[in-house]
């Protein structure tokens, strides 16, 4: 807890983070072109689901297939909460976004609490089984939805007001990076990575496994519940069908292609691979299939055949460039 | 008391598809310990091998039960081929590395299948030609049985019986036993380890070809990403039963069948797809090793 109060009390990042977002929101949005700004906000939500998936399979090794289904529960919960409020509520500029940053944060903590019920089974279960155990789970919250009324069930829920900006979700973005970077850099979080490497010597020098391994979905699936917040404020509408296998699988993908375990390789691939889905699109008009998918599955396939540890593997970008000055020197 | 029957009819008869289907995951995890997610996409690839062949033969235009047959038989040999082919160029490279590689191997072939089934196949929906069609219904009372219905439960049922002799009685089977037994051992022993492997993929694809052309015939819709749901569903039903037991992933799929037809057959259908992985949770939480399972051999 100790490790956790420190990084939140050290104001030099946060003046940072937030210098740097509202002098790119404010000053450079009014230029940008409202399609490339989309294409910001969703490789920004990218990076979110990415990095904290890449928390659960990356640096503890619990492999899990059921993100998107964090991301429903945090996108519905976070979209009711701003409908049922803004229709008590009339408020200015900053009570909406007071309004909004509330309904994110509950839609991140009940997708935190959805975490740990899903979490658990990972104190029995390992590898394939936990996998195909995480991905039930996500199809059960997706069935779910799609039986409750009040959010639409299959119609889906449309109309919701459209708060997310580049701000916002650089600001989370940010946080998001900058936790799980710090995270994993602290006894607290070395918890975890230990628990990747070797479980049973973890067990033995006595790191508590079973609370790291719950730990590491419950932070996982907050951020996931965020970015599913972000995106329904973006998209405007959200039904079941978003949050389908697909979906838990795209950022799989991205976790894998940056490299199960490096934070900044979770970056870039997200970064790259929601570009490369836009950049595809035209030629996806034209043949009027999918070709993204075809693509990415591919990029799996290869990466995994050539090089089994993802692009950056476990190391940052920061190292690579670190050993390559070495090797210059 | 008539509808309860003929739920057990219904439910037996999906049952005996998730069983082929099932019996190629539990084969191929019996023998590489290996969740081959594209098996659902074999299953999904027999399907559209089967409305291919059925109309290039013309059977759609004269069915009969050789047709059926003769639309099997292209359907399981393409299939096998898939497997095998699956199998050489994506887990064989793959086998030495660790088990979560092979699993995301096993995801990307799964997608890879699917979207370009949706190249070649297109993406909308297709009606499976009726290349068998027996006459009228069967009456027993107030029974209605549709002899389609009876006449797949059987060609399963055989399928599993020639599945079930090949394992227990032929050489090929006693290889691939001892090969799931321990793979290194069985090396030693002089065992081709990798064409055994061929064939386990081989024969489980052949199954899901099988179920392809089978699920065509009484759901005659099929488009290319039919494969997920059931190969999901399948996957579970051989957990049920202790996966890697060739009984246990048939009483498994039958119970699987069986508790969704009931769920649809009495109220909540809107929860079908939900109630396989409610299954999965509970078994794999109480009991990992499945209804089935060897004792002593904790798998999870």
């Amino acid at each position: 807890m100790k490790d956790l109060m420190l990084i939140l009390l050290n104001l030099r990042y946060w003046l940072l983070v937030l210098g740097i977002v509202w002098i790119s929101d404010l000053a450079l949005m009014p230029y940008i072109d409202p399609y490339f700004s989309k294409i910001i906000i969703l490789s920004g939500i990218s990076i979110i689901l990415a990095v904290s998936l890449n928390l659960i399979n990356g640096h503890t090794g619990q492999f899990s297939m059921g993100h998107a289904g964090f991301m429903a529960v945090g996108g519905y919960i976070s979209a009711l909460t701003t409908l049922l409020v803004q229709n008590l509520v009339i408020g200015n500029l900053a009570v909406q976004n007071l309004i909004f940053l509330l309904a994110l944060l509950l839609g991140g903590i009940s997708a935190a609490l959805i975490g740990f019920f899903v979490g658990l089974p990972s104190l029995r279960l390992r590898g394939d089984y936990l996998a195909i155990v995480t991905l039930g789970f996500g199809e059960i919250i997706r069935v779910v939805v799609l039986n409750l009324d009040i959010v639409g069930g299959s119609r889906g829920l449309a109309g919701i007001p459209k708060y997310s900006n580049f701000g916002w979700v650089f600001t989370f973005a940010v946080i998001t990076v900058f936790f799980c970077w710090r995270i994993v850099n602290t006894s607290y979080g070395r918890a975890f990575l230990s628990v990747r490497d070797d479980e049973i010597a973890a067990e033995a020098v006595g790191v508590p496994t079973t609370r790291a391994k719950v730990k590491s979905f419950v932070i996982g699936a907050f951020f996931a519940g965020l970015a599913g917040g972000l995106f329904a404020h973006d998209l405007q509408y959200l039904s079941p069908a978003i949050f389908d296998f697909n979906r838990s699988f795209e950022i799989i993908i991205m976790v894998v292609l940056g490299g199960m375990g490096s934070i900044s390789g979770s970056v870039i691939a997200a970064i790259f691979l929601t570009v490369l889905k836009e950049a595809l699109r035209p030629l996806q008009e034209m043949t009027g299939v999918d070709l993204r998918m075809i693509i990415y599955s591919l990029l799996l396939i290869i990466i995994m055949l050539t090089r089994p540890n993802g692009l950056l593997g476990k190391r940052e970008v920061s190292e690579i460039l670190m050993s390559w000055k070495k090797k210059a020197s | 008391m008539t509808e309860f029957v003929q739920h057990l009819i219904n439910g037996f008869s999906l049952g005996s598809i998730y069983a082929l289907v099932a019996l190629g995951y539990t084969m191929v995890f019996g023998v590489l310990q290996l969740i081959n997610f594209a098996h659902g996409e074999v299953f999904m690839t027999g399907a559209f091998v089967g409305y291919y062949s059925g109309r290039f033969l013309g059977f759609d235009r004269s069915p009969s039960f050789v047709g059926l047959l003769v639309t099997l038989g292209v359907s399981m040999m393409a299939c096998s081929l898939l497997g095998l082919l699956i199998e050489k160029f994506a887990y064989r490279p793959l086998r030495r590395q660790p088990r979560i590689n092979i699993l995301i191997t096993a995801v990307g072939v799964s997608l890879l299948l699917q979207f370009s089934g949706q190249l070649f196949f297109g993406s909308d929906p297709k009606f499976f030609p009726q290349v068998y069609k027996p006459e009228g219904t069967w009456e027993i009372g107030d029974l209605r049985i549709n002899p389609l219905q009876v006449n797949v439960l059987f060609v399963s049922l055989s399928m599993m019986l020639v599945l079930q002799y090949i394992i227990f009685k032929t050489r090929v089977g006693r290889a691939m036993r001892a090969v799931s037994f321990d793979h290194d051992l069985a090396r030693l022993m002089g065992i081709p380890t990798d064409r055994v492997i061929s064939w386990t993929f081989m024969l489980g694809s052949a199954l899901a070809g099988a179920a392809g052309v089978l699920v065509g015939l009484i759901y005659p819709k099929i488009e290319p990403f039919m494969g997920i749901v059931p190969g999901l569903k399948s996957f579970v039903a051989a957990i049920l039963g202790g996966i890697g037991n060739v009984t246990g992933a048939f009483v498994g799929a039958i119970f699987l069948g069986l508790a969704e037809e009931f769920v649809v057959g009495y109220g909540a259908s809107t929860y079908r797809d939900a109630l396989a992985f409610i299954f999965l949770i509970v078994v794999l939480l109480i009991k990992p090793t499945g209804l089935f399972g060897r004792a002593g051999s904790e798998k999870v």
